[in-house]
């Protein structure tokens, strides 16, 4: 592998909107609203950016196509804007545009704006769209939540679990971040849950039921990237840079290969290695303060721990339950609520991971705020088990 | 053994049975005493329809054997398409050679025994597929009497039953008929059916033909008329055929299936007959077929996996009478937004992706020997990804197993749960799919699957219906 882009590029600011069902706001007040808060942050002017990426996902409802969206909402200055969807990976893209041309030397300040505008759609959970006029001939009809829900069933058979306990340690992933979401303002659903409530709930797709689903939220997220030596220049002193940015899309083993097992997603493995590697990660387990990875839902979140190292073949579920993954674990994930709490607005998902990592690792998460982080992970999975994205970025304070 | 006559058969009748108690509770309160409440009818799923029922009795008829056959003729009175070849639907489904003559057979109850006497006295290897799936006014008396079903008799050398003679008289006897678009019939009196019609218009016909086969009234082991046994029974005796000849119309189980029943009846004959029998069938429907055959030497042999007692067996009966009025058409309930999905098919996809889609035809590379769905341009194996080394590999007929699968609430399906998942097939492959005929908590990882071609959309806004395959319980 080349070099990659480890410590080539830092944040010199963030934005993050307010999640939730945002019935005030279109995607222009999210995105203005997320890009205040990254410019006030950043110390900059609106107009060194020099170029920007914007990552929105169902384009058709809410943005419209193209980067006009961007360029026009925040009246930037005629710079290139490129839009960028990969599924739910589409706001860690976007960021890898922005980071990719920054680390190139092509700009020196780039913009990532992730938005997504869902609760304009007249019903609950994501909008269905055509996956192409001959997968629709064949491919089922599928809904997200019944989408991941193969990897309960599957997941529980391969390690021979019985269902019951699998449904307790998924219900403990979402109890968890429910805990933790009540301490984050930003928050699309702050309410306290059960365990029993979670394990209660109506069934949605089994074996998930509602709280194992994650909010379908609106929200935006941004980053404003530099190189490590101009935000110096800038006068940064707490400098948070990226240090692995990995992509792995599938290639159809998934959909169509027997070496599949249904239980893990091989994506995430795939990225996970390259972006230790790039990062230099030699030990995920005792390296990272924590990590935010794609809850949509509880099952994919228990699943992941393994995908990431973080737990060994099978045990996901125990350690959950131990609460190794609680604020208060060895690993702490999901501190910010995740995309269970904190919602889901898919465009901006990816960019709002880094949000609470930089924000983490700034020391300036307030209430929910970890003792003295220095790495953080973050992960996508876009799409679903059987085709998908996975992305994951690693973030650390950068040695002055 | 030579003679032309009846090669084997299949059947097919849908998993739904409606307990005909379950009609009489929701509608006694406007038909109290004019119920008939005794056994099951059939009925389709929302994914079925004459097509998928006349592709599935198809299957149970070709079995093992290799599908080569010169015609196809798919009678029904519910063919789906008016404008398309519905014969030629179910020729692509079942991957027949595409210089297989086709033709749909309509306009009568009759078209199923006219296209098998038309079959018998031609040439060649010929399927005869007689399917319907009639809608019945709810509360009308058609509603009980009614099933859906479907039978298909391979007509060429007579491995099952030799072919005697028949008959044919055309008479517009109307007893029942239903105006080009309208969704339901119209039935007149019984008792002038049965006095006018079957009385003056069948014994002439069944005579003849048994003169034409040579064989005394007498000497009639099974007496095939599909109508109430009542009839069937009186009709033998008029005929002086023992009475026992009246073969049982199938009442209990699923009800009268229309252009199929006196197919789905013979069947039955063939499988109750023994060597040597002789057996008469009927179809009435604006005039009389009657079609003379004897049983051969090997007819044990050229009996289905399924055939009617399998069909008859699989059936899962209950009393869901809102079920069946949604998933007949004849009621409209509310599936939520998620309904209003638009179904527009890309016809010219579909053309390009006829083997794939219609018969689920995959590729096997010629690399590495991997099985896939769908076939592509480069091999899914890992280790492979070779380029255009994937030959044509059909999956129709294969089997599999449940690696996942979910129940799903929230998914538009004119049946919840929306079930779906992976399928491991056997000899390698994974094919993401939509499962049908299976009930909540009915399947587990593991589970032993096969397919069945079904309807996957329907368009209403552009009045059309795709099919694809679906994994459903292997049960034959």
């Amino acid at each position: 592998m080349a070099h990659g882009i480890r410590d080539k590029v830092a944040i010199l600011g963030m934005g993050c909107s307010r999640f939730g069902e945002r019935w005030d706001a279109g995607p222009d007040d999210l995105m203005v609203e997320a890009f205040k808060e990254a410019l006030a942050d950043a110390g900059l002017e609106r107009d060194r950016i020099e170029a920007a990426w914007l990552g929105v996902f169902y384009q058709e409802q809410s943005t419209s196509k193209s980067g006009l969206p961007l360029s026009m909402a925040l009246r930037l200055p005629n710079v290139p804007v490129t839009r960028v969807e990969n599924l739910c990976a589409t706001g860690t893209e976007a960021l890898r545009g922005a980071a990719y041309a920054v680390a190139a030397g092509a700009c020196d300040v780039a913009l990532a704006m992730g938005v997504e505008k869902l609760k304009d759609t007249g019903f609950a959970g994501l909008p269905e769209r055509t996956k192409g006029t001959f997968e629709d001939l064949w491919q089922p009809g599928f809904t997200p939540p019944g989408a991941f829900a193969q990897l309960g069933a599957a997941y529980a058979a391969k390690h021979g679990l019985p269902m019951d306990e699998l449904k307790r340690a998924m219900a403990h992933v979402s109890w968890k971040s429910h805990e933790n979401a009540a301490l984050n303002p930003k928050a699309h659903l702050r309410n306290r849950i059960t365990v029993e409530q979670a394990l209660n709930a109506p069934m949605v797709a089994y074996p998930l039921g509602t709280y194992d689903c994650c909010g379908v939220s609106d929200g935006a997220a941004c980053a404003i990237v530099t190189t490590p030596e101009i935000a110096r220049s800038l006068g940064k002193r707490d400098l948070v840079t990226i240090k692995a940015l990995q992509l792995a899309p599938s290639n159809g083993v998934e959909m169509g290969h027997a070496s599949w097992d249904g239980a893990h997603t091989p994506t995430t493995r795939i990225a996970a290695a390259k972006a230790y590697a790039e990062a230099g990660v030699q030990d995920p387990r005792a390296e990272l303060s924590l990590i935010e990875v794609h809850d949509c839902f509880s099952i994919t979140e228990l699943v992941l721990m393994e995908d990431l190292g973080l737990s060994e073949p099978g045990r996901a579920a125990f350690d959950v339950r131990d609460g190794r993954y609680d604020r208060d674990g060895a690993i702490p994930c999901q501190v910010d609520g995740g995309l269970k709490c904190f919602g889901h607005p898919v465009g901006a998902s990816g960019l709002r991971m880094v949000y609470e990592v930089y924000t983490q690792l700034l020391g300036r998460a307030g209430a929910r705020q970890l003792s003295s982080p220095t790495l953080g992970l973050t992960h996508n999975l876009g799409g679903i088990p059987n085709r998908n994205v996975a992305s994951i970025s690693i973030l650390g304070l950068h040695a002055a | 053994m030579s003679g032309r006559g009846l090669s084997t058969w299949g059947a097919y009748l849908p998993r739904a049975r409606l307990e005909r108690t379950a009609i009489a509770q929701a509608l006694g309160w406007m038909s109290q005493g004019r119920s008939r409440t005794r056994g099951t009818r059939s009925y389709c799923n929302w994914d079925e329809d004459a097509l998928t029922m006349a592709v599935e009795a198809a299957r149970d008829c070709f079995g093992a054997r290799a599908r080569r056959v010169d015609a196809v003729t798919l009678a029904s009175t519910t063919l789906p398409f008016a404008d398309r070849s519905n014969a030629g639907l179910v020729a692509g489904a079942l991957t027949l050679d595409d210089r297989c003559r086709t033709a749909d057979a309509a306009g009568s109850l009759r078209a199923g025994t006219s296209a098998l006497r038309a079959a018998l006295e031609g040439e060649g290897l010929a399927l005869v597929v007689a399917s319907d799936a009639r809608a019945a006014k709810p509360a009308s008396p058609q509603e009980q009497a009614y099933g859906h079903g479907a039978c298909a008799l391979l007509v060429g050398p007579a491995d099952a039953a030799e072919y005697l003679g028949g008959e044919s008289r055309t008479a517009d006897f109307v007893d029942h008929y239903r105006e080009a678009g309208v969704d339901f019939d119209y039935a007149l009196e019984e008792r002038w059916i049965r006095d006018e019609g079957y009385a003056k218009l069948v014994p002439p016909v069944v005579k003849a033909a048994l003169a034409r086969a040579g064989v005394e009234p007498a000497g009639v082991a099974q007496f095939v008329f599909p109508a109430a046994h009542s009839h069937g029974r009186k009709l033998a005796q008029t005929l002086g055929m023992p009475e026992s000849a009246a073969a049982e119309p199938l009442a209990d189980g699923c009800g009268d299936t229309g252009t199929a029943h006196p197919l789905l009846m013979l069947a039955q004959a063939l499988e109750r007959a023994r060597p040597g029998d002789v057996l008469v069938v009927v179809g009435f429907g604006q005039g009389v077929d009657a079609l003379v055959f004897r049983a051969a030497p090997g007819i044990e042999s050229a009996r289905p996996a399924r055939g009617v007692s399998g069909a008859l067996a699989a059936g899962r009966a209950d009393g869901a009478y809102v079920r069946y009025l949604s998933h007949s058409g004849l009621l409209a309930l509310d599936f939520g937004m998620r309904a209003e999905r638009d179904s527009r098919t890309a016809q010219s996809v579909a053309w390009r992706k006829r083997l794939d889609v219609t018969g689920f035809v995959g590729g096997r590379c010629t690399a590495c020997g991997t099985v896939q769905f769908p076939r592509s341009r480069a091999c899914v194996n890992p280790d492979c990804r070779a380029f255009d080394t994937q030959e044509a590999h059909g999956l129709a007929e294969v089997r599999g197993r449940v690696k996942t699968f979910t129940e799903d609430w929230l998914a538009y399906s004119p049946s919840p749960p929306h079930v779906y998942g992976n399928v491991e097939l056997d000899g390698g492959g994974n094919v993401f799919i939509e499962f049908t005929d299976v009930g909540a908590g009915e399947l587990g990882v593991g589970t032993p699957v096969r397919f069945a071609w079904r309807m996957k959309d329907v368009d209403r806004v552009r009045g059309f219906r795709r099919y694809f395959w679906k994994a459903t319980l292997a049960r034959t």
